[in-house]
């Protein structure tokens, strides 16, 4: 792989890098410098100390921290299933990754608009169960006094709009699993169950890393998907920064939210990449 | 399979029919994570679809008696909307436009070139996914008052195309990489110049991959709701208008809303489903 013109690589690289610098270095760490702008225009903690104090910090943290625990690890069951689902190579496979994959390109409003009509008092969840005579009333799944059933529809809406990407990853590495691993596997007669344990697991790890943490990142900035279906009645990180933002108009706290995102979302990738290490030789 | 020569001892090797009830099984499996998918799908489009009163019958029934246009017409002729639609749909059409323009080129060098700080390069592209989103919207706010172009498309697709270019570079760079190098070269022993080379011979080949990564970047856009709320305010978006609309509008309004944002990606992913392993799959590498 020669190049004849030196300098061309360069000059094909750099309105991407030009632009990345100040539309996405430059704002990460004027977000910082928001965060930290003291009243007298220097250093100071005054932002973070409001956002800390303001009545729905710690309801915004805990939602948003209890939304991550309860989605990803379902997420990641159906995401397992439909992956292996997709590699059973069943009749119109084309299909079936099609139809997993629909969620893909849904927006967060969008999904949430489409379990209020579920989830709302006279909608689609409360007919059927009428319909069927499991109960005889309405049940009200979408009130600010049971919150748990709140963050309930945030999570299955969550866990229908957000799964298809972490399939997508895990069915390109399930396909990178080379085929006599698995007639090794069939010949010495292991049930699928070992297949997935010993074989299967183990070599997805990297997909299984990346996904994670791609995923995780997303699950902290869960914005529309809340407000939709909660309106008021709950309280998370990113819905905070933009009522600072826009309703309040005070950019240097929604900016210590944005920060605070930011740092939960750091965090959590060193942990993955601490728990889940790839090594170079699983892969040789 | 292979029949084996017996040297190796089968422990336990599974009868006919053990198969068939385990393909019968992940057919059963199959059919219901489908169902979960499709079924509120269609629920959104009954909803949508069904005259105004009828989101206020309960029960409902799930199978409409009475289909009608009354819903989305509302929704469409409410004060607004149709603006905000053509607006998403510009913001989304430069986006598209920018991130292909800067992104391509440097997918290309990272795919045909070795240079030094190439693998950096891919390092630091690959590292932007690290970084939430949430972040960059409310400091570009501050800059784009600066810069008088708060509140308006440009502003919007600026900030959608610097999330989109990390995106575009890495699937414009695999595309490329597929297209086979030495048809280039066969081209400039021929008598091509690089530039003619790569338009006469990679871009063509190219094309339907940089379709997919474009449709891709075109769903990115239309979708995004917080930065356009952040950045818009008399200017907004359809989703920002929409979110914006949420809490003083009736449900029937909601319904036919979400359906109109929900259509779009069934007929996006449709078009660049051969292309979705090889969009997200190589994230990790």
């Amino acid at each position: 792989m020669t190049a004849r013109l030196g300098w061309a690589p360069y000059a094909l690289l750099l309105p991407s890098a030009i632009f990345l610098a100040v539309f996405f270095a430059a704002p990460m760490v004027q977000a910082f410098a928001l965060a930290f702008e003291g009243p007298d225009g220097g250093f100071g903690l005054s932002n973070v100390e409001r956002m800390f104090g303001d009545s729905s910090f710690r309801s915004a943290l805990l939602t948003t921290l209890a939304l991550v625990v309860l989605v990803i690890p379902i997420q990641f069951a159906l995401a397992m299933s439909m992956a292996l689902v997709i590699n059973a190579k069943l009749k119109g496979q084309g299909m079936w990754l099609y139809v997993y994959a629909l969620p893909l390109g849904i927006s967060e409003l969008a999904a949430g608009i489409v379990w209020v009509s579920i989830f709302t008092q006279s909608g689609w969840l409360n007919s059927i169960l009428i319909g069927l005579g499991i109960t005889d009333a309405p049940i009200t799944w979408q009130s600010a006094e049971t919150p748990w059933l709140l963050i309930g529809c945030v999570v299955i809406a969550e866990a229908w709009r957000a799964t298809s990407i972490i399939m997508i990853i895990l069915v390109a590495g399930l396909q990178s699993i080379p085929r006599e691993f698995l007639e090794a596997a069939d010949v010495y007669g292991a049930t699928n169950w070992q297949k997935i344990r010993r074989v299967i697991l183990p070599m997805l790890r990297p997909s299984l890393q990346v996904a994670l943490i791609l995923r995780t990142i997303l699950a902290f900035q869960v914005f529309a998907t809340v407000i939709a279906l909660a309106g008021s009645g709950l309280d998370v990180l990113a819905g905070e920064a933009q009522r600072w933002a826009t309703d309040i108009d005070n950019d240097n706290v929604a900016a210590a939210y944005a920060g605070l995102i930011l740092l939960l979302s750091l965090f959590s990738t060193v942990l993955f990449l601490v728990l889940l290490p790839t090594r170079e030789e699983h892969q040789a | 399979m292979t029949t084996t020569t017996n040297e190796v001892p089968l422990p336990r090797s599974r009868s006919g029919r053990e198969r068939l009830v385990g393909r019968g099984l992940t057919y059963l499996a199959a059919t219901l994570l489908a169902l979960f998918i499709l079924v509120p799908i269609y629920l959104i489009a009954v909803s949508a679809f069904t005259p105004r009163d009828s989101a206020f019958d309960f029960p409902r029934s799930v199978i409409p008696t009475e289909l009608s246009t009354d819903t989305i017409l509302f929704f469409l002729n409410a004060s607004g909307v149709i603006d905000a639609f053509w607006r998403s749909v510009i913001v989304a059409l430069i986006t598209l436009a920018l991130s292909l323009l800067i992104g391509a080129p440097a997918g290309y060098a990272i795919a045909r070139y070795a240079f030094r700080g190439r693998n950096s390069y891919r390092l630091v592209i690959l590292a932007t996914r690290a970084f939430p989103i949430v972040i960059l919207a409310i400091p570009l706010a501050v800059t784009y008052r600066l810069w008088g172009i708060d509140d308006t498309v440009i502003g919007v697709a600026l900030m959608h195309t610097a999330l989109a270019l990390p995106f575009t570079i890495l699937i414009t760079s695999s595309v490329f990489i597929s297209v086979p190098r030495e048809l280039e070269e066969a081209a400039q022993t021929l008598g091509c110049n690089p530039l003619q080379a790569f338009l006469r011979i990679s871009m063509p080949l190219a094309l339907p991959g940089l379709a997919a990564a474009a449709i891709f970047t075109w769903v990115l856009s239309w979708n995004d709701v917080f930065a356009a709320v952040i950045l818009t305010l008399r200017e907004p978006t359809l989703p920002a208008k929409i979110l914006s609309a949420l809490t003083q509008s009736p449900i029937y309004f909601q319904f036919a809303a979400g359906f109109v944002m929900l259509v779009p990606s069934l007929v996006v992913i449709f078009f660049i489903r051969k292309y979705l392993l090889g969009l997200w799959g190589r994230v990790v590498k």
